[in-house]
């Protein structure tokens, strides 16, 4: 592109600058900067209440903002929309909703082909190749309450990865499936990371969190850390994140101590 | 002699053949009208329910009185143009209203709609006593229509082509657009209606759609009001879409669906008001009723019937 061949330096995939939102004039967030370079999997961690969903949602321009910018690739992002994925929790939509398991995945194409043209066989196929790697494709033509919590999450794995997005952005993907889905949603997180996208998924297990991401974005109300998962993994860190919250404590006692014995 | 309270004898010929028949003239334009009141509140319903704001039909229907009012005494006649953008911009405001109390305020959206809608009826109908004297608007009228009164309007003429009568026109063009609207923005409609996050992403400006259904809305209302008025508009947003949820589980068999039960409602109503002699609206709503109750009995999904059967094949 012309425009990034006049500027010295690549603006970084997403940059946050002095970033404010505030509900009825409570922070919720407060002062945020960050800046995420390409291939990268982050995950955001933080007590509840820390920002972690306001975060996503300012990003993608669903709440009002106080004050800051959010850039990606240098610019706003109206203008790069159909770049950017976005999982939301899964509670956030009616799953009684009269559509089928295909119809949500096709949404994911919307971003690209527009709002008024039909989505083409070639869609049709990305969408069916999505749910493939996802395991869902005897479920195209399911209505989607008929579908178990893990299977609704692997949905919107498989509406995300139709988007063929560069950032995505992951509200707790990881929230009340079982194991096998949590693993295989992790290899679909890795196989993106190593295609160049850069993702950033709220997280709630410490110890997992250490073993699924590259960096971690440590939040509450604004950035305690960002770095390497290996730098930023630390009891002062972390308890700096948490505060004093004992059960929370001896979490991450656990988890580091898991750390040590692995060593 | 037959005790008064007994029904009439019911004559399927007089009441479901005649009308569309023998007595075209009286019933042809109002079963246009009644089809195109229920085609256009039942599509934009189908939103409304899935997006649980069923109950923005109620407030705006109930918000136009003060704005006819206001209409009334500005124009100080009752010409249909004055009357129309009055009750609109009533309903705008309305919408309007219940958006900022939702956002802005702890309120969830029962309790605005609970506030807005009748504060503003209240309004109007202060208004519209102390300007008695003034005012010449009949009560039951609005709140329950005259369909019957689009009959009786001269038809409107082109040239040497008689066409419709003005309300039928009007009507039909609202149908129109109402269709326009959901075949252009079918996408942009469902994705941010199930999933507000992802229709950002894919470049809807969701509360853009949010308005501009309210806007819709406040149209079909309105040109509703004086055919069904202002209470029973509310069961014609409502229970087509509620009638095809119990039998569909995609979106856009559920508007066909719609459409169906609209026309079904005014065969079988206009049955009904001829049979028994009563007002056509009231007896449109109460045949939708009658379809929504035979699609909760039978319907496949959540059925009763449905459900007693799996119970008993869990049983055995």
């Amino acid at each position: 592109m012309p425009s990034s061949l006049s500027t010295p330096a690549i603006p970084p995939v997403l940059e946050i600058h002095d970033l404010t939102v505030a509900y009825r004039r409570k922070p919720v967030l407060w002062g945020v900067d960050l800046a995420v370079g390409p291939g990268q999997l982050v995950g955001i961690i933080g007590p509840n209440g820390a920002g972690k969903s306001t975060l996503i949602k300012a990003c993608m321009g669903l709440t009002p903002v106080q004050g800051g910018w959010v850039r990606f690739w240098g610019r706003p992002f109206a203008e790069v929309c159909s770049r950017v994925g976005y999982v939301p929790q899964r509670e956030t939509v009616d799953w009684d909703f009269p559509v089928s398991v295909m119809d949500v995945v096709l949404m994911g194409r919307y971003g690209r082909i527009g709002l008024f043209r039909r989505p083409s066989r070639a869609d049709r196929e990305v969408a069916r190749a999505c749910l493939e790697q996802v395991q869902l494709l005897p479920y195209a033509d399911r209505q989607i309450s008929n579908l178990s919590g893990g299977q609704q999450q692997r949905v919107f794995l498989a509406r995300a990865l139709a988007q063929e997005a560069e950032v995505y952005f992951m509200d707790e993907p990881f929230a009340g499936v079982d194991a096998a889905t949590e693993a295989s949603i992790v290899v679909v997180l890795r196989t993106l990371r190593d295609r160049g996208c850069t993702l950033f998924v709220v997280h709630h297990d410490l110890p997992t969190a250490r073993q699924y991401f590259d960096r971690l974005l440590l939040l509450n109300l604004n950035v305690v850390a960002f770095g390497p998962t290996a730098e930023v993994f630390t009891a002062d860190l972390l308890q700096r994140t948490y505060g004093g919250r004992l059960t929370l404590l001896s979490e991450v006692a656990q988890a580091l101590g898991a750390q040590g014995g692995s060593r | 002699m037959t005790p008064e309270w007994v029904l009439p004898a019911f004559d399927a010929h007089a009441a479901l053949v005649a009308p569309w028949t023998e007595h075209r003239d009286t019933f042809g334009w109002v079963g246009v009208m009644g089809f195109c009141v229920a085609a256009a509140c039942g599509l934009l319903g189908n939103y409304l329910l899935l997006r649980r704001m069923a109950l923005m039909g109620d407030a705006v229907s109930h918000s136009v009185l003060p704005g006819l009012v206001i209409a009334f005494l500005v124009s100080g006649g009752r010409g249909t143009g004055p009357m129309f953008a009055g009750a609109l911009v009533a309903g705008l405001v309305a919408t309007l209203i219940i958006d900022l109390l939702q956002s802005r305020t702890p309120l969830k959206q029962d309790a605005a709609i609970g506030i807005v809608f009748s504060t503003l009826f209240a309004i109007g109908v202060v208004l519209a006593v102390a300007f008695a004297g003034q005012i010449d608007l009949d009560p039951d009228c609005v709140l329950n229509g005259e369909l019957l009164f689009v009959a009786l309007e001269p038809s409107v003429a082109v040239g040497s082509l008689t066409l419709a009568p003005p309300a039928v026109i009007r009507m039909a063009s609202v149908l129109a657009l109402v269709i326009a609207v959901i075949v252009v923005g079918y996408r942009a409609l469902l994705v941010s209606s199930f999933d507000p996050g992802i229709a950002r992403s894919a470049g809807v400006h969701v509360r853009g759609v949010r308005l501009g259904l309210m806007l819709l809305l406040s149209l079909v209302v309105v040109s509703a009001f004086e055919a069904v008025g202002a209470v029973l508009v509310v069961a014609m947003l409502i229970l087509p879409g509620a009638t095809a949820t119990l039998i569909t589980e995609r979106l856009p068999r559920m508007h066909g669906i719609a459409v169906v039960h609209a026309g079904a409602s005014v065969w079988l109503g206009v049955g009904l008001a001829v049979w028994l002699d009563c007002s056509l609206a009231p007896a449109i709503v109460v045949a939708g009723a009658a379809l929504f109750v035979a699609a909760w009995l039978m319907g496949p999904r959540g059925g009763l019937l449905i459900q007693l059967w799996e119970r008993n094949r869990v049983q055995s």
